[in-house]
């Protein structure tokens, strides 16, 4: 009996829908929260006690890869809320998705016109609605946060080079080839934030039920030792698409908060440096100045 | 050839050959890591967690046809 892909609805708060991945979701959420109240009771500046100290751990743990992949701090600073969310919520969802009960407990409901038994729980993840509402936030905000950092204009051009091909136009010959171009491989860009969208979405999704029609079927054949190892598959799968979805985030924040290469500020810049005798071949000696 | 059987046709035809393409362009990525290791044993730490990305990347094109497989 393998789980559909739309999560069930297991009760109806009104007319929404309560579904067994929700259940999960909701798990996941107030086990962070009562973890974080916990956690804020307690806090010292000084000696630390045990859960702060893995807590502080953790934080420094992360900071440093997202600082490998920013190599600024103040942005990594800016980014880790985010990221960091994202990857202990995954993978945290993920792993409460293997524990015994999710898809064997079951509980009547009408589903589809039908009564029927229905799996109580069911990793979180293996719900689209949920993945496609991170991937959503996570390009939304990394644009947003685009639009923030570097001015909405320098973003805007980045995919509709309006400004590139006017000054093209201005120069004349090869350089209106070159600005119709640049115009053209913007649009193209544009259509692969559509992309990375369903790319994040449909690849959370796509391993996690993946993984759970996998282990249902497996209890169906074998239900004692055979599904074992493809349990600890899981764990597996769900740290490394826990870390996937983490990093390709952190990614997309860090190139859309870069300042564009090529413009045309930067290269009138680098001309009156040179003019004023005071470009880069005189950094390394100020004494001479 | 009624509906139900070109359905089930469709599903093994779609899997199968959406999985080769994945199927290579990981074995090539890890022979490359591999490789890269083998030259330089020091940088284990540092080729593992881009070669981990890098599948990842590609089995997600696997995970698309899948989900088509399931759709069907």
């Amino acid at each position: 009996m393998i789980p559909p892909i739309a999560a069930e609805p297991i009760a109806y708060l009104g007319s929404f829908p309560i579904t067994n991945a929700l259940v999960n979701a909701w798990i996941a959420v107030v086990f962070f929260v009562v973890a974080c109240w916990f956690l804020k009771r307690r806090i010292t500046a000084g000696l630390p006690g045990k859960f702060q100290n893995f807590a502080e751990a953790v934080v420094e743990f992360f900071l440093g890869y997202v600082d490998q992949v920013t190599h600024d701090r103040a942005r990594s600073k800016r980014f880790l809320p985010l990221v960091g969310s994202f990857f202990i919520f995954i993978l945290f969802s993920n792993w409460l998705g293997q524990l015994p009960g999710t898809g064997s407990i079951t509980v009547t409901a009408l589903v589809h016109g039908s009564i029927e038994k229905v799996p109580l729980l069911r990793p979180a993840a293996s719900d689209l609605n949920l993945t496609l509402a991170m991937a959503l936030l996570s390009v939304i905000v990394s644009h947003l946060l685009g639009i923030i950092t570097i001015g909405f204009f320098k973003h805007w051009n980045r995919f509709f080079a309006v400004g590139n091909i006017i000054n093209g136009f201005k120069k004349g010959g090869i350089n209106i080839m070159v600005g119709l171009i640049e115009a053209m491989v913007g649009l193209i860009e544009f259509s692969a934030e559509i992309a990375k969208v369903l790319s994040l979405s449909l690849r959370l999704f796509g391993n996690i039920f993946a993984g759970e029609v996998l282990i249902t079927v497996l209890y169906s054949l074998v239900a004692f030792i055979l599904p074992l190892p493809f349990m600890g598959l899981e764990l597996i799968v769900g740290v490394v698409q826990a870390m996937v979805f983490a990093m390709l985030s952190l990614v997309y924040l860090t190139i859309l908060t870069e300042k564009p290469h090529g413009s045309e500020a930067e290269h009138k810049q680098d001309e009156i440096g040179e003019a004023h005798g005071t470009g880069h071949l005189h950094d390394r000696h100020p004494s001479l100045a | 050839m009624d509906a139900e059987s070109v359905r089930i046709f469709t599903k093994g035809i779609t899997m199968a050959i959406g999985g080769i393409g994945p199927a290579i362009a990981i074995g090539l990525l890890v022979a490359k890591a591999m490789e890269a290791i083998g030259r330089n044993p020091e940088s284990s730490g540092k080729i593992f967690v881009p070669m981990l990305l890098g599948a990842a990347f590609a089995e997600a094109i696997a995970i698309y046809s899948l989900v088509v497989v399931f759709t069907l």
